[in-house]
């Protein structure tokens, strides 16, 4: 395939670009299959504690706010969605319309993550925290799920901001037509990644939120 | 891969993979957006029933449904080449037979 370079037939149609969309996508689904690994681990513990502990996980996830895990989720929602909604806009070669709908990706992320800090704060407030004066009194089972609840919820919150800052370098390329409308596997692949850490919250809140 | 949208002269010269897109659309994901607000409340209202031993079940399938959704749709996986699939479908077994194998231990030991 190396000779195919010194090629001296002029053939103006052969474009020499040193790219590979497709396995860029594919480098990209693979790391998505450790990060799957990785919470799937956690989700494992979860399910084999609450196996355990039915009781305590119940009484536990009744202090969480379910009102604000819900907004949490659609929040996401509708940030994947508008992750979407650019990749679509660049495709049509909209620039200005793509990093509109970027931005309010972002905007969307930094809003999960402000809920997050309240929530946190709140259970903090209570009490509810490593050496915390309320959990200390806690039974197991409780201890147990706040453990779970602070290590994946924190966990995905990590993922959320990854994914703002890879969103971030994206909307700087658009903005200096690195990414155009037939270059844009890198924004695709800011999406992927972006999606993933909508599932991940998609299982987290009823398994985290809703539990009777 | 085998996909459509690289054309002889890419094979020719073992170039990578150039991706082009033929009907991008803002429609779909907008309706896929509807659907996964409206399971999201229906999570939200079956929780609020008391189902028993039911409600995780019910909890799981409607996730499940929703990741069905983004990932056909939003990751655009239904539109993909089909080595994706197959990763997904492998990715999924290992998590489930790891999980089989937890409760195993876990069913004999308590």
């Amino acid at each position: 395939m190396s000779q195919t370079n010194e090629n001296t037939q002029p053939d103006y149609h052969v474009v020499h670009i040193h790219r590979d969309d497709f396995g860029s996508k594919m480098g990209l689904w693979l790391f998505l299959f450790t990060e799957i690994l990785l919470f799937g681990g956690l989700f494992i513990l979860y399910a084999a504690y609450r196996f355990i502990y039915p009781d305590g996980f119940a009484a536990a996830a009744s202090e969480l706010d379910v009102l604000l895990g819900a907004v949490n989720t659609v929040i996401l929602l509708t940030s994947s969605l508008t992750v979407v909604l650019g990749i679509v806009a660049l495709q049509k070669n909209n620039k200005k319309l793509s990093l509109f709908f970027l931005w309010v990706t972002v905007i969307c992320g930094l809003l999960f993550l402000v809920n997050k800090y309240f929530e946190w704060g709140a259970k903090f407030h209570h009490g509810i925290y490593p050496k915390g004066p309320a959990l200390q009194e806690m039974s197991e089972g409780e201890t147990m799920y706040f453990g779970l609840y602070y290590v994946m919820t924190g966990l995905h919150a990590l993922h959320i901001v990854v994914g703002l800052i890879f969103i971030g370098v994206v909307m700087w390329q658009i903005k200096k037509d690195v990414l155009t409308s037939t270059n844009f596997q890198r924004m695709e692949n800011a999406g992927l990644y972006w999606h993933l850490v909508d599932i991940i919250w998609i299982f987290l809140f009823p398994l985290l939120y809703l539990i009777h | 891969m085998s996909s459509n949208n690289n054309s002889e002269h890419n094979d020719q010269h073992g170039e990578g993979h150039i991706a082009e897109v033929h009907h991008p659309s803002y429609g779909v994901n907008v309706l896929v957006w509807i659907g996964l607000l409206s399971l999201t409340s229906i999570t939200v209202a079956v929780a609020g029933i008391n189902l028993g031993s039911l409600a995780l079940t019910v909890a799981l399938l409607i996730a499940l449904v929703k990741s069905m959704f983004v990932v056909n749709f939003f990751m655009h996986v239904k539109f993909d080449n089909k080595i994706i699939k197959l990763f997904i479908g492998v990715c999924m077994i290992i998590f489930i037979v790891v999980l089989i194998l937890t409760f195993f231990d876990l069913t004999f030991r308590y």
